[in-house]
């Protein structure tokens, strides 16, 4: 009897707290704003340098950064905005991902968004329905592909950085014959890496940036095309200069190997310059997707990475409109650079990057033409899903077990089954 | 003639079965049936820009018709049952092995061996995960050294990462996970065993293995049976460690994805790839009639046919 009173005088606390904490939050929303982010690695720059920034004009508004980590955030994501859970901002990923959440409702139309204006529309691209009306999103921030380099193992080896793809090769041998350091540092665990720092990052040079691009998507070209099966045939020359037991090297162990300075070259995407600033003891450079041969054009891939969105049944939109404008402003777009060394602005504002290695790939933008990933507009709609199969064939075909050839016939055969152009 | 009165006195309504009963059914209801009917439902419909119909079967058609998801059904089918035979030649043998040894009165810290090989068990895939891939790791890994210290160095690969050894090495570190499950059920029924029968069987002169064979195997064969229908169903919804090691697209080639992980991909979406809830209904549906199919066997053909002894 004692017993039985006493849980229920415990349940009545506790249900008397967790009114008044209920109501307590409800009048603290009107001024907070909670964004949804797969960028996990960035909450304390949101924390120390963005948010306090924007809370400089914007006394008011409370903004919590609350990120998923990238490989659930998709399926988070989802089922927060069905469950209406999810935060008033939602981070974009590109193209497909967002589209769907608009079309189902989940964004807010942005096109009388004032800070829209800021930025080109290649930026807007990735963001914007099929018919080029509607905008769902702001750019935020792309990322760009090459390479980066152990300064002290060149300088040690005597190397110079590669120009075309043949030095570039003799640049690899002299690592491995030479020395003890693995001369290329990926490996094909995870997959992605294959596609994404492999098939991605040279190949814009093969089938020319955006033009090759276009032309996948017109139907013009098949995958089956030299460019293609020229890119994952360079890739296939890669498997001699990885580490040993790369088949199980996951992209952590990638990280690790390179900012250890067991490994001379890695191929990058921008954002992993972050990452090594805080672990590697060592000076580390950048180069470019390397050409055949010297005065070609170069190509980069400059891929729109990270856009942000207004959640449709968001209680606060107004404030949520005013931290979109000011993420379009001057001011951010120069925070966010020197924050987060290796996402780069869309906006057109000029600005100047303290970080070295984030400027040397900011200034390919001058030298080259920057297109984005192929696989991503459009052509990883149907099934069988072309960016999954590109990382499937990519690790095969640096594992060995699939030949180039065979690659880019499997893929040519999955578009060819759902996408009209290509028919 | 006496007539018996309370033939006619109607039996008052058992209210108190209802009022026992409701609670549980109702979280049950909610929680469970209601869920799965759910599911066996929306797999029977088809999503076009975010308008569902109704598609009668054909969903399940495509699914093993269709070039593009037949070709990953059968092989996460196939893959799985791969996964299950590992585990029922490898797991559970060892499991009855351990619980023979543990029930030993002879030996001794059997506690302390008991709680070792159990520990696993209680631990999250996510960190066995972990464990074992930084054990078996080709770049930081202990295991190469230590095959070189007894002369097997020149066997070591990247198991994890090559298309024909993977699936076998991710069967392995889930038997190694999951072999104190088999052991702690298959010990505790050894423990039941009264001493009079053994002793008898000792008494009319059976050896230590006539004793295993003639006496104890027939009286844990019941608990084996079940062990053996638990591993069944925790392989076909198999998913977290296989995701934790391979990820969703479960790599390379595919060569380790189960039922799981491509329900996963297909109705969670991966990467660029679009989730599709009916779809994944249709997956998750196949999955529970292959489960449904196995234990009704089961249930048929083995465990009618075993005796069970009462002591």
């Amino acid at each position: 009897m004692l017993n039985a009173h006493s849980i229920l005088s415990v349940s009545k606390y506790a249900l008397a707290t967790a009114v008044v904490l209920g109501s307590a939050s409800m009048t603290h929303a009107a001024g907070t704003l909670n964004i949804e982010s797969w960028r996990s690695d960035d909450a304390n720059i949101w924390s120390d340098v963005i948010i306090p920034a924007f809370n400089k004009s914007h006394p008011d508004t409370k903004v919590n950064f609350t990120p998923t980590p990238p490989t659930q955030y998709n399926s988070a994501l989802q089922a927060k905005l069905q469950a209406g859970t999810a935060g008033d901002l939602i981070t974009c990923r590109p193209f497909d991902t967002s589209l769907t959440l608009y079309s189902n409702g989940y964004l807010d139309k942005l096109n009388d968004l004032k800070g829209l204006s800021e930025f080109s529309s290649v930026a807007k691209s990735a963001w914007v329905t099929d018919d080029g009306k509607n905008q769902f999103c702001l750019p935020m921030a792309s990322v760009i592909h090459g390479f980066i380099y152990n300064k002290e193992i060149f300088k040690e080896l005597n190397l110079s950085v590669p120009k075309t793809q043949g030095e570039f090769f003799k640049v690899l041998d002299t690592i491995k014959s030479e020395s003890r350091y693995t001369p290329l540092v990926m490996g094909t665990a995870d997959q992605w890496e294959s596609a994404t720092m492999g098939f991605q990052n040279i190949g814009p040079n093969y089938w020319k940036g955006e033009a090759g691009r276009k032309a996948l998507l017109e139907g013009k070209a098949k995958l089956t095309d030299k460019p293609y099966v020229d890119t994952w045939k360079e890739l296939a020359k890669w498997k001699p200069y990885l580490g040993r037991g790369f088949e199980a090297q996951k992209y952590s162990d990638s990280q690790n190997l390179f900012t250890l300075g067991r490994g001379a070259i890695y191929p990058a995407g921008s954002w992993d310059i972050q990452t090594f600033n805080n672990q590697a003891d060592f000076e580390f450079g950048a180069f470019p997707p390397l050409v055949a041969k010297s005065g070609d054009t170069c190509y980069i891939s400059d891929h729109t990475d990270i856009g942000i969105g207004i959640n449709a049944s968001s209680k606060n939109k107004a404030a949520a409109r005013e931290l979109l404008n000011w993420m379009a402003s001057q001011e951010f777009a120069e925070l966010f650079a020197n924050a987060v060394p290796g996402f780069f602005p869309l906006s057109n504002h000029k600005i100047s990057i303290k970080d070295p290695v984030a400027q040397e790939f900011i200034s390919w933008r001058d030298d080259c033409e920057s297109t984005i990933r192929n696989s991503y507009q459009i052509l990883s709609r149907g099934t069988p899903n072309l960016e999954n199969q590109l990382w499937n064939v990519s690790a095969q075909v640096i594992n060995g077990t699939m030949t180039p050839k065979a690659a880019a016939e499997e893929t040519q055969k999955g578009l060819e089954q759902w996408y009209a152009p290509q028919q | 003639m006496i007539q018996p009165k309370h033939q006619d006195e109607k039996k008052p309504f058992p209210w108190h079965l209802i009022v026992f009963l409701t609670p549980a059914l109702l979280i049950y209801g909610t929680f469970s049936v209601y869920p799965l009917l759910d599911t066996l439902f929306l797999s029977l419909f088809g999503t076009q820009q975010g308008q569902s119909t109704f598609v009668g079967l054909q969903n399940f058609i495509t699914l093993v018709t269709d070039d593009n998801w037949s070709q990953a059904f059968w092989n996460a089918l196939i893959n799985n049952f791969k996964f299950f035979a590992i585990h029922m030649l490898i797991q559970n043998p060892i499991g009855l092995l351990l619980a023979v040894l543990l029930s030993s009165p002879k030996l001794r810290l059997s506690g302390t061996y008991r709680t070792l090989i159990f520990m696993p068990t209680m631990l999250s895939v996510v960190i066995i995960g972990f464990v074992w891939q930084l054990l078996l790791s080709p770049i930081w890994g202990i295991s190469e050294n230590f095959l070189y210290s007894i002369g097997l160095g020149h066997y070591f690969d990247a198991w994890l990462g090559k298309e024909g050894s993977a699936l076998i090495t991710l069967s392995f570190i889930s038997v190694w996970q999951f072999v104190g499950i088999p052991m702690m059920l298959i010990y505790a029924t050894l423990l039941n065993i009264p001493d009079d029968i053994v002793d008898a069987g000792v008494v009319d002169g059976a050896n230590p293995l006539q004793t295993f064979w003639y006496i104890k195997l027939p009286l844990i064969l019941p608990t084996i049976a079940m062990v053996s229908i638990l591993t069944f169903v925790a392989n076909f919804n198999a998913f977290e460690l296989i995701y934790a090691v391979k990820g969703a697209l479960a790599g390379p080639n595919f060569s380790t994805d189960l039922m799981g992980t491509f329900f996963y991909r297909t109705f969670f979406g991966f990467q660029l790839q679009q989730g599709s809830a009916s779809m994944g209904a249709a997956v998750a549906t196949l999955m529970f009639l292959i489960i449904l199919v196995g234990v009704m066997l089961f249930l048929f053909f083995i465990q009618r046919r075993i005796q069970r002894f009462q002591f």
